[in-house]
């Protein structure tokens, strides 16, 4: 199996499971999922399955069943831990799997974020992501005063005016946190005791970058992390964020609910205006794997359904035995998917089966690898490991 | 009874005191670095590490400075990264009140403390320069009198989000089928004139309540502010005369505030350098007081204070004939400048100079102070722990020119004395740092639980 071709496998960590009732099941451990041992111990798992990446959802507002306010329900989760400084916590326990944090882009100030994801690169050496996502809720506008949101629903033409704005500024922050990325040439550091110079001062650079609610001077503080570029990936349900996708993100996670929708969707994202390496298209899918006790993935599904809030999904769901999730995986892979993005309708049950029983099948039809074959982020997704630098003269 | 001594490891990284010159000078940027002088202050029982934190490189007229030492982590990232290779170590960082907002603060110092069992704390500091501004949305254009009063409302804030979820909110009970004990756990609502917001935090209590928080604070108000509020208080005075006023003058407003003066820890910055003999020691400490002056770092002390061009002035020469440039942009930028009136700055130098027939160079030489502690090890030992016994501070916090094995050489001789003598433990009271550091728990209305 060359390994340019092999599927890429990545999963979505969101507290006990995708599915509302998720926390419920037996082998749930509802009351650790604020613990650094729980996150330490999914990680690991994704890595013994050779997983090419995890990402960690984050949000500036509490979980909601509500698509822009939050809610009082009692018998969800509620509760989550800053993603980015979970990566961090796992970086130094791991040593292959890549770590992407969604940090988000409409309130959290992008020198921070140019500098949290270039240190999570440099203390997992190399595997740092970033899932850039922006706040459009009304409750985090509210949690930070700054913005005020339109309210009301999604097909009001405020809220549309309101969304295009942060996917406006999303691009600036992204923009900016490149141009930040690269601000250190690799060579700047040059320790010359003879000189007396620790820095080749031509080699730092001002980023002076100019946008529509921000400016940064730049340089940043850190220097460019061990990737050059840690790998951007971005959520997109949609023509303005696969725009935003095909803009900024070396990554896009896309939500086909069948099968005509994923051969639509690769169609018209492939299609987007883009310059250097083509954007690699993952599709998100919710997954309930077929127990050992013989209850199928479906039957799971149903069950958590009947305990309270069915499971509403974005996406497709996939209920059935790991060999039908690999012909599914198969299939998107003609298609022209990167791979795919597996969402466990409950963690501590699916993630394990993922890494298990899903992995072996799909090196059993060779398109899945049977060890890690880069030591970087940007290796794993067949990025190229030396970006060049947009403010290197050379 | 014997004062404990509390110890903290500080890692500058980015200054003119750290030797990058030095041939055992390591990275200033890998975690290997962190991780080394983490676990070495962990191996002598330290209360915690501390990582300081800069938002702008360093300039001189607008080019970046070439030769100090540059670049540095994002200081939450690290600390996290930190958690996952120590075990009872506090890990503490400075965060700026100016360039955050207090959700993402609470929320990331919450999640902190849960990711470390209980060991994060926060370093809070002000910016106001328009220098370091010119790289976030906003701040380079608060003006200076708001400044404090973001600082105060910042902390008030992050504390209200940290009380704002009950110990036992989270019920995770999958029988019943109930999640959270209560529909509004986490909410808030802060209307200041800082901070209009409201909603819900998103980070159950973590394990202290409150993570640390740790201020500097001179000034009268800054005193006053600190005495009140903070954990910790990070001295500027190392000598026992002036550290003695400073700590009883903390205690006595901390008792005023209706603390009690033990919940108030002061923590001198200070540093060291050993020897087998007090001679080889002292021999040490001027070698690197020279590596420390280079030419360069001479020059940029006094022009940041002249605020113009100085390279025109051989250091061993006298001092520059022309007065401080009040009028113009700063010509150092991104350094603090901790002297304040400069035309006085420098009249007290010139006397200073003029009376001791000093150069350039041996007037930095004579400012930029020394290292507090020189000599044996024994003799160190006894130093520390008498400025310690005397009431000069409760603990200091300890950096070195050389990064990252500098710490090395205490722990491996002067902490092995301390703790014969009784003065440092020789295993964790706690998990913790608020165990650690012996200060009570709090509780959610703000009084404080004796443990």
């Amino acid at each position: 199996m060359s390994s340019e071709h092999r599927l890429r496998l990545g999963v979505a960590l969101e507290g006990a499971g995708w599915h509302p009732a998720a926390w419920r099941e037996p082998s749930s451990r509802p009351d650790e999922l604020f613990t650094p041992e729980y996150w330490v111990e999914l990680v690991r798992t994704a890595e013994a399955g050779l997983l090419d990446f995890v990402t960690i959802e984050d949000s500036l507002a509490l979980q909601s069943s509500a698509f822009f306010e939050g809610d009082s329900r009692t018998d969800e989760v509620r509760g989550r831990l800053d993603a980015l400084l979970i990566a961090a916590r796992v970086a130094p326990l791991t040593s292959h799997i890549g770590l992407i944090p969604t940090v988000t882009t409409s309130h959290t100030e992008p020198f921070h974020v140019s500098t949290g994801i270039a240190t999570l690169d440099y203390t997992s050496e190399g595997r740092a992501g970033w899932q850039a996502k922006v706040s459009g809720r009304v409750d985090e506008a509210q949690h930070f005063g700054r913005r005020t949101h339109p309210g009301g629903s999604y097909d009001d033409p405020e809220v549309q005016e309101f969304v295009g704005e942060l996917f406006a500024d999303a691009t600036d922050a992204v923009e900016a946190v490149r141009r930040l990325w690269d601000s250190w040439e690799d060579d700047a550091e040059i320790r010359d005791v003879v000189t007396d110079r620790f820095l080749d001062a031509a080699k730092v650079h001002r980023v002076d970058f100019e946008g529509r609610e921000f400016s940064i001077r730049g340089p940043s503080i850190t220097p460019r992390p061990p990737q050059g570029q840690p790998v951007v990936a971005a959520l997109a349900h949609a023509a303005l964020p696969y725009r935003f996708a095909a803009g900024s993100a070396d990554l896009v996670f896309v939500t086909p609910l069948d099968d005509r929708d994923a051969a639509r969707i690769i169609t018209e994202v492939t299609a987007l205006d883009r310059t250097g390496e083509p954007l690699r298209v993952f599709a998100d899918l919710v997954v309930a794997l077929d127990a050992p006790d013989g209850e199928t993935g479906l039957d799971r599904l149903a069950r958590l359904d009947s305990l309270g809030r069915p499971l509403v999904s974005d996406t497709l769901v996939v209920g059935g035995s790991a060999a039908d999730l690999a012909d599914h995986l198969e299939l998107l892979a003609a298609l022209g998917y990167a791979g795919a993005r597996l969402r466990p309708a409950v963690t501590t049950d699916d993630l394990p089966r993922i890494a298990n029983d899903l992995t072996p099948e799909l090196r059993r039809r060779g398109v899945f690898h049977d060890a890690y074959e880069a030591g970087t982020l940007r290796g794993l997704l067949g990025l190229p490991e030396r970006v060049p630098n947009r403010f290197a003269t050379v | 009874m014997t004062k404990q001594i509390i110890l903290a490891a500080y890692v500058g990284g980015v200054n003119e005191h750290t030797l990058w010159e030095h041939p055992e000078a390591g990275s200033q940027i890998a975690f290997s670095t962190f991780k080394h002088v983490a676990q070495t202050a962990e191996r002598g029982r330290f209360d915690y590490f501390f990582l300081a934190e800069g938002l702008a490189l360093r300039a001189r007229d607008g080019v970046i400075f070439d030769h100090d030492i540059a670049g540095r982590p994002d200081t939450l990232a690290v600390l996290a990264s930190l958690a996952a290779v120590t075990s009872h170590i506090g890990l503490v960082g400075t965060l700026n009140a100016t360039f955050n907002e207090p959700y993402e603060l609470a929320r990331q110092l919450a999640s902190l403390d849960h990711l470390s069992g209980g060991r994060a704390g926060w370093n809070v500091v002000t910016s106001f320069d328009a220098y370091t501004g010119a790289n976030f949305r906003r701040g380079g254009f608060l003006p200076y009198a708001e400044r404090y009063e973001r600082a105060e409302e910042t902390v008030a804030t992050v504390r209200e989000l940290w009380d704002s979820w009950n110990e036992d909110a989270v019920a995770a009970d999958k029988a019943t089928g109930q999640f959270l004990a209560d529909p509004s756990a986490g909410a808030f609502a802060h209307h200041g004139r800082q901070f209009d917001i409201e909603g819900r935090f998103t980070v159950p209590r973590s394990p202290q309540g409150r993570p640390i928080v740790v201020q500097a604070g001179v000034s009268p108000a800054g005193r006053d502010f600190a005495a009140a509020n903070s954990d910790a208080i990070f001295s500027p005075y190392s000598r026992l005369a002036e550290a003695k006023d400073f700590y009883a003058d903390i205690k006595q407003r901390a008792r005023n505030a209706g603390r009690n003066p033990d919940d108030v820890k002061i923590l001198p910055g200070t540093s060291f350098v050993l020897g087998d003999t007090q001679a080889e020691a002292e021999e040490k400490a001027r070698h690197v007081k020279e590596q420390q002056l280079t030419d360069r770092t001479i020059q940029v002390i006094f022009e940041q204070v002249w605020n113009r061009d100085l390279s025109d002035y051989d250091p061993d020469g006298p001092l520059p004939d022309v007065e401080p440039d009040t009028t113009a942009p700063d010509f150092i930028q991104g350094r603090a400048l901790i002297h304040g009136d400069r035309h006085a700055t420098v009249a007290k130098w010139r006397a200073l100079a003029e009376e001791r027939g000093y150069t350039l160079r041996e007037l930095a030489h004579e400012i930029s102070g020394s290292a507090d502690y020189v000599g044996t090890p024994t003799r160190v030992a006894d130093q520390l722990d008498a400025f310690i016994q005397e009431d000069g501070a409760d603990g200091v916090v300890l950096g070195s020119h050389l990064v990252p094995s500098g710490l090395d050489e205490f722990v491996d001789r002067v902490v092995p004395l301390l703790q014969e003598r009784g003065s440092l433990r020789t295993e964790y009271e706690g998990t913790t740092l608020r165990e650690n550091l012996g200060l009570p728990l709090p509780d959610r209305d703000g009084a404080l639980v004796s443990r």
